[in-house]
């Protein structure tokens, strides 16, 4: 499936924005995608595995509120930086 | 409240000739840091450009043992906290592989999430590489691999006392509770201070397995109970390189003094001028002289402006360990200037006369190279300003 990376963690991606990731639920894709860019996960994702305040992720059109969300291998995958304030 | 144990005493004596080589200060601010660079005579400044520029940055230290290692706290508005490195003096960066954060609650608990990495101090002369680091909410972390990775103090973290007197995030500063000032006693790496906002000041003699509070003399809100740790606000506290058994602290209710063996603060702030006050957020100690301390004092009445009072900017000193000040405002402006200086943000260099360097909120930066008898400002126009360290090239 395609992850699509926010310019914010594009200097983990090699400035890349989508990039390929295997993973039946969400979280193994972020885990995958962290052993690929090792610290991307970090950015997004709490210690508790919970979605950072000021991050928002979509599969194709729904928002993930957890890491269970579970996925198919055509789901397009969405990080969204959001209302971070000025 | 447990009892503070009997201090450690090893003759392990710090260098305190003066300084003679050019000083580098090492700015974090919300927008990113920079590093302005002096000559030898520190009159003449070269800034550098941003350093992760749109980063929030809350400290920059450079390590004194190599004068090359540097560590940085960052985050941004939308992405969680981070350490990045640099071994070349900031030319190249690296993020740290594992940086400060709690660990996995179990299944069922709520377990606590590290919003920024807020402090950074290096660990004593004879453990290179390591480094502790204080966070928001209240966190204390030790890595010894030079800040590539990072492992918690359960001492602090998960004890049940301690967590009952970190509070909760509300009981912290409007940008989150934090632990801060993270000294190290130059005779002994097992002696530890380190203070949390809120929650007092509290001292290890075992390199941190065990802490134990030290607040008694120091005061409170009024109409809260000052025995209980919990509602102690230290600000800064720093300890005097030529006399580690002396330590200064700015806090929410005052400026204090505490000389050890005694557990007791003593409120020098008392002796501070009564239309000034003695609120403030940074405390900065002399280099070779444990009787000289400055501070900034910030306007505490009515609804606590934080701002120079009356708008009239001063630095103050005392030359004889609080016992009365002296004003210390050449070169500011007379009037119309309300700054806020943060409590990271005012530092001392080590030469001769001493160089004293602050940072405001509405990005200025002033440095004085007669120990504060005249001021300069260095640099306009930076972000707002969280943290100022001098270093020596």
């Amino acid at each position: 499936m395609t992850v699509h990376i926010p310019s914010p963690l594009r200097s983990y991606t090699a400035q890349r924005g989508a990039v390929d990731a295997e993973g039946a639920t969400l979280g193994e894709v972020l885990s995958a995608l962290d052993r690929r860019f090792p610290g991307l996960r970090f950015r997004i994702i709490t210690e508790q595995d919970t979605i950072r305040q000021h991050i928002r992720i979509f599969v194709n059109e729904e928002q993930a509120r957890d890491l269970s969300v579970a996925l198919r291998p055509d789901d397009e995958i969405y990080i969204i930086c959001a209302l971070s304030g000025g | 409240m447990p009892p503070v144990r009997p201090l450690p005493r090893k003759n392990i004596t710090p260098s305190l000739e003066p300084a003679t080589a050019p000083v580098a200060l090492l700015v974090g601010t919300r927008k990113g840091a920079f590093i302005l660079r002096s000559d030898r005579a520190r009159r003449t400044w070269k800034l550098t450009e941003p350093i992760f520029l749109g980063h929030i940055v809350h400290h920059l230290v450079l390590d004194p043992r190599d004068k090359r290692t540097m560590l940085m706290a960052a985050r941004t508005g939308h992405l969680g906290p981070t350490v990045f490195r640099s071994t070349d003096f900031g030319r190249t960066w690296k993020e740290a592989a594992r940086p400060p954060a709690f660990p996995k609650a179990p299944e069922r608990e709520k377990g606590r999430v590290v919003d920024h990495t807020f402090w950074l101090t290096p660990c004593h002369a004879n453990e290179p590489n390591a480094w502790y680091a204080g966070t928001s909410p209240q966190g204390l972390f030790r890595s010894d691999d030079g800040g590539v990775t990072w492992e918690p103090f359960s001492s602090i973290n998960d004890d049940p006392q301690y967590r009952t007197w970190m509070g909760s995030v509300q009981d912290g500063t409007p940008d989150g509770p934090k632990l801060h000032s993270i000294l190290v006693d130059p005779r002994d790496p097992t002696h530890l201070y380190m203070a949390m906002s809120g929650g007092g000041v509290h001292e290890s003699v075992d390199g941190g397995k065990t802490f134990a509070p030290i607040v008694k003399g120091m005061e409170v809100v009024e109409g809260f109970d000052a025995a209980n740790v919990t509602f102690h606000d230290p600000h800064c506290v720093r300890l005097c390189p030529s006399n580690p058994d002396r330590l200064y602290q700015q806090n929410h209710c005052g400026i204090y003094r505490l000389d050890r063996p005694s557990n007791e603060w003593t409120r020098i702030g008392k002796s501070m001028p009564k239309r000034v006050g003695d609120i403030g957020f940074p405390m900065v100690v002399h280099p070779r002289d444990a009787e000289t301390a400055w501070v900034f004092p910030m306007d505490g009445a009515t609804v606590w402006p934080r701002t120079s009072p009356d708008g009239k900017p001063a630095v103050y000193v005392t030359k004889n360990a609080g016992k009365s000040w002296t004003r210390q405002d050449k070169g500011f402006p007379k009037a119309h200037a309300w700054w806020t200086v943060k409590r990271q943000a005012m530092t001392a260099d080590a030469h001769e006369p001493v160089g004293l360097f602050f940072g405001t909120t509405s990005g200025e930066l002033w440095g004085s190279r007669t120990g504060g008898a005249g001021w300069t400002c260095l640099v306009r126009n930076l972000p707002e300003i969280y943290s100022v360290e001098a270093a020596e090239l």
